[in-house]
């Protein structure tokens, strides 16, 4: 069996955000690029369920859609113990033309499971996963925060709005994952990173796709007013300030 | 020249950090106050690979270079120098020593589990009646023919107690002076050590520091490290890389400072304005990082030489102790950024600068610096 | 032209996030001068349908079949696409939740749409078709335009809030094709959270971070959220402890919300946490760290210790409370 883990490359989660070019591009200057956290999760789920396997999972492999800069995110996720990865030449423009990519790379190699963080902290998104699920005409389980195989078996645990829900499912099929898959990314140890050095990273061209949306324009959250400060000793303070000037309770 | 890291040093020391801010910080205060050994830390340490970095794949080590080490000590040190020391010790000068002038029967035996961090190394060579001038041993060898028998007392030993395998520097012929030195690798279970209780140590609380008693040891003959009277030179050579660890360390003592400083005076508001805004404050800002990154520059340099097989000894030298001294004044004027806050353990920075002083100690003083970098400029 | 909208019920019931969605829906329909037609999965009574007319829906229709009652991906986008098609729908809206971006993603393909999702705002421009969004969660906003001509949104909840407008709604049964193939996922289990306030409907959240110190010390923020009628959050080192399930983190990683009003209890205001709640419409921060990044970002604070704050607060509410009847 194989999995797949589809990776985004994603600023720091402590980047200041900055735009150019009169606030249509995002300013990647000075940026420290990471794997998308959920996705990164993933990949951790993804190597647990490997060695927990007995040998039944034979390779993990990551795949990103992006341009050579990305390449250091995907040799990241080769030293946390991918076996190899896939980059597809191309700027992502948007969630479609990023999906249609990895779905004509899958019809010609085909994996048995599909990891896909359920959102990515840049743009998100939350539409790679399943539209690549239905490009490829697969069952997609979405919000899965567990995932187990007993044998031929996989079982998922999906958050609801208002619960969650045990599924059953037969490969191949699309999981897009979030919060809980795995308790915390792996850091890569001086193994895996001396590893990283000899495993394969494939570099694929792009097909013909158009995309769908495009940004026009950002704009940054306006300032925050100043933070009115009430005493400890005077919480009856606060709540009158809550019931007759905010008028929330 | 070139200022760039590469990908892989970059990697390695996000990885520290990751470490570091993840897992160190958590319980760095508690452990400093308990002067509790960091176990749980050497153990995940080990899994990482960080004991044993720098030994080469073929021993079962990381094969990284120099810098990434460096890199990996200043991340640790930003947040628990004393966890960092326990790996300097073990890399700097045990396993380094052991790879370098170790015979291959002593590689198969010591240096395949220290490059793994299975087994933890510790550095012996200071006496009561003298730091580390390795010139007068008291502690002695007397050669038995097909072993050395050990008796004597070594002080200040970092790792003592984590440790399982020690190098000892021992006189073994009293009348060839520092001719008649030599270093022996020990298993610290052989039967005649004992430990002395834990030092109560100002700072770096949580890094075990014993004094250790050797009586009538003995050590096999093929546990000799280099020809017949080379311990001298090799203890030298030892800290020469040394240095770069302990400067490493004082680095990333005064980074965490610096960092938390600038930090805090973005938070922290005086009249009406941060105290960043304050010049007295900005002004002291600067100066901190003027020497930080000077103390930066030397130990990246320092690790540049050793890594393209330069002699780094003088440059060692000027780095440990130019690092040193800076941690002390940065995290000494980061107390003072912090105010009456600074002065409490909850903020770290008090912390810091109790740990910056040892770095001015330990490993050759600042003074034992100043004589090894006079001696190279004077030279013919 | 016309708009479709998917609205789920949970037991048969709607709720506000789906008025919120008929809402927008009729905005944006009005802009284009269009219908607004709503399709239903699953059982819900009539009764219950022909609320959405009251804030804007025209046309109902409902799909009923006893292997819909729980959400099957495929299944769903395969129905709400026959739908679109059926009615000619250029426009299908989802709320941006769990089955919205389950679904939303593989109706968009189906239909060979351009998506938005997460929209905040009624369309700024219908020609070309833009809306905004929140990006880098919650650190900035972004105009999107979308290219093509059938077009996908999901709709942040809390966004623009619930308006009625009533009209003569006429429910329709629509009979679609399903195969074996759509239901390839087989939901074993489902447990449903019960007598709590959920996260995500919520209009006001109380959220604990690790200055609560004790996952034992959570009585009284549980207390304060009963008084208030709010759901209980926690910041992500709270969950990674496991004082607390992951479902209630919010923060960068964890759920993104935008309550009307955020009690931040024992909470630095780590910049990723800041990135899931800074939407709310106001946040109060009590923490004994005057320094603590949170108070940059709420409207109310106290410097103070939260286990002496919380059970005084709780008192003075009760107070306020029973003083209003």
């Amino acid at each position: 069996m194989k999995i797949l883990v589809c990776i985004s490359n994603v600023p720091d989660t402590t980047t200041k955000i900055r735009f150019t070019d009169n606030d249509t591009k995002f300013d990647a200057a000075g940026v420290q690029w990471i794997i998308n956290p959920w996705d990164e999760l993933a990949l951790t789920r993804a190597l647990e369920l490997k060695e927990g396997s007995g040998g039944a999972i034979e390779k993990i492999s990551v795949i990103n859609v992006g341009s050579k800069d990305t390449e250091p995110t995907l040799r990241k996720a080769l030293a946390i113990g991918a076996d190899d990865a896939i980059r597809i030449d191309a700027e992502p423009q948007d969630a479609y033309f990023v999906a249609s990519q990895l779905a004509e790379y899958l019809k010609a190699n085909p994996f048995d499971i599909m990891l896909c963080g359920i959102d990515s902290s840049d743009y998100n998104g939350s539409l790679v996963g399943g539209m690549l699920s239905e490009l490829l005409d697969l069952p997609s389980v979405s919000s899965v925060s567990k995932i187990n195989m007993d044998g031929e078996n996989i079982i998922l645990n999906r958050e609801i709005d208002g619960g969650s829900e045990t599924l059953e499912t037969t490969v191949p099929f699309v999981a897009i994952v979030q919060k809980g898959i795995a308790l915390e990314p792996r850091i890569p140890s001086m193994r895996g990173i001396m590893m990283a050095r000899k495993k394969p990273l494939e570099v694929k061209p792009a097909v013909e796709t158009e995309a769908l949306t495009e940004f026009a324009g950002f704009e940054l959250p306006p300032p925050k007013a100043k933070c009115k400060m009430v005493d400890a000793e005077n919480v009856n303070e606060l709540v009158e300030l809550l019931h007759n000037e905010a008028k929330v309770i | 020249m070139n200022f760039e890291f590469t990908e892989e040093q970059q990697m390695i020391r996000q990885a520290a950090r990751d470490y570091a801010e993840r897992e160190l910080v958590k319980d760095v205060l508690e452990r400093d106050e308990k002067a509790e050994i960091p176990w749980k830390h050497i153990k995940a340490l080990k899994e990482l690979g960080f004991f044993g970095m720098m030994v080469a794949p073929e021993w079962g080590g990381g094969g990284m270079d120099t810098l990434s080490y460096v890199l990996s000590l200043e991340e640790f040190s930003k947040h628990d120098s004393a966890t960092a020391v326990i790996l300097s010790v073990h890399n700097s000068l045990v396993s380094w020593g052991v790879e370098k002038y170790g015979t291959q029967e002593q590689k198969e035996k010591y240096l395949r589990v220290l490059a793994t961090g299975e087994k933890i190394g510790a550095f012996l060579l200071s006496e009561p009646e003298a730091g580390s001038d390795a010139t007068h041993q008291r502690t002695t060898g007397e050669d038995k023919g097909d072993h050395f028998l050990i008796n004597g007392t070594k002080n200040w030993i970092t790792n003592a107690e984590c440790a399982d395998i020690y190098i000892v520097v021992v006189q073994t012929h009293p009348e060839k002076k520092h001719h008649g030195i030599n270093a022996l690798i020990v298993d610290k279970n052989t039967p005649g050590i004992s430990l002395a209780p834990h030092e109560d140590k100002m700072g770096m609380r949580s890094s075990d520091t014993h004094s250790v008693m050797f009586s009538d040891v003995k050590v096999p003959k093929e546990n000799r490290i280099g020809d017949d009277g080379f311990g001298f030179k090799f203890a030298m050579k030892a800290l020469e890389g040394g240095r770069i660890g302990i400067a490493a360390q004082a680095l990333g003592i005064a980074a965490g400072a610096m960092e938390r400083a600038i930090q805090y005076s973005k938070e922290r508001k005086a009249f009406g304005k941060f105290i960043h805004d304050h010049q007295a404050i900005a002004f002291k800002l600067a100066d901190m990082g003027v020497k930080l990154e000077a103390a930066r520059n030397l130990t990246y340099k320092a690790a540049w030489l050793k890594d393209n097989g330069l002699s780094y000894g003088t440059m060692s030298a000027m780095a440990k102790l130019f690092a040193a001294d800076s941690a002390m004044e940065i995290t000494t004027e980061a107390v003072q950024v912090y105010g009456g806050y600074g002065y409490v353990k909850e903020y770290h920075v008090e912390r810091l600068m109790r740990e910056a002083k040892l770095t001015q100690i330990y490993e050759g003083t600042s003074e034992i610096q100043k004589i090894v970098i006079s001696r190279a400029l004077l030279k013919d | 032209m016309s708009l479709l909208v998917y609205t789920e019920n949970w037991d048969g019931k709607f709720k506000k996030l789906s008025f919120e969605l008929i809402t927008y829906a009729r905005k944006v329909a009005d802009q284009l001068g269009t219908e607004v037609s709503v399709v239903s999965i699953g059982n819900v009574a009539d009764d219950e349908l022909l609320k959405l007319g009251s804030y804007g829906a025209d046309k109902i229709l409902k799909v009923e079949d006893d292997r819909l009652n729980v959400l099957i991906n495929r299944a769903y986008s395969s129905i709400i696409t026959q739908v679109a098609d059926n009615i000619n729908a250029d426009i299908v809206l989802f709320a941006h939740n769990f089955s919205g971006k389950a679904i939303a993603p593989r109706v968009a393909v189906k239909l060979k749409a351009g998506a938005v999702t997460g929209v905040t705002n009624v369309p700024s421009s219908l020609d070309p078709f833009t809306v905004k969004k929140m990006v880098f969660t919650n650190k900035a906003y972004a105009d999107v335009i979308v290219k093509s001509s059938k077009k996908v949104l999901t709709l942040f909840q809390n966004s623009l809030g619930v308006e009625e407008n009533p009209k003569p709604a006429a429910i329709e049964v629509f009979t679609p094709k399903l195969d074996d193939d759509d239901f390839k996922t087989k939901v074993t289990e489902t447990k449903k959270i019960t007598g709590k306030v959920l996260l995500t409907d919520a209009e006001v959240v109380v959220s604990g971070g690790r200055g609560m110190k004790n996952p034992d010390n959570w009585k009284p923020l549980e207390e304060l959220a009963e008084v208030l009628g709010a759901a209980t959050a926690c910041s992500r080192p709270v969950s990674d402890e496991g004082w607390r399930p992951h479902e209630e983190h919010v923060g960068q990683t964890g759920k993104i919300i935008a309550p009307n009003l955020y009690f931040a209890l024992g909470i630095s205001g780590a910049i990723q946490h800041l990135g899931g709640v800074s939407s709310s419409k106001h946040i109060v921060a009590v923490n004994t760290d005057k320094d603590a990044p949170i108070f940059e970002s709420a409207d109310y604070g106290i410097v103070g210790d939260v286990h002496k704050v919380l059970p005084e607060l709780v008192s003075k509410i009760k107070e306020l409370k029973a003083s209003q009847g």
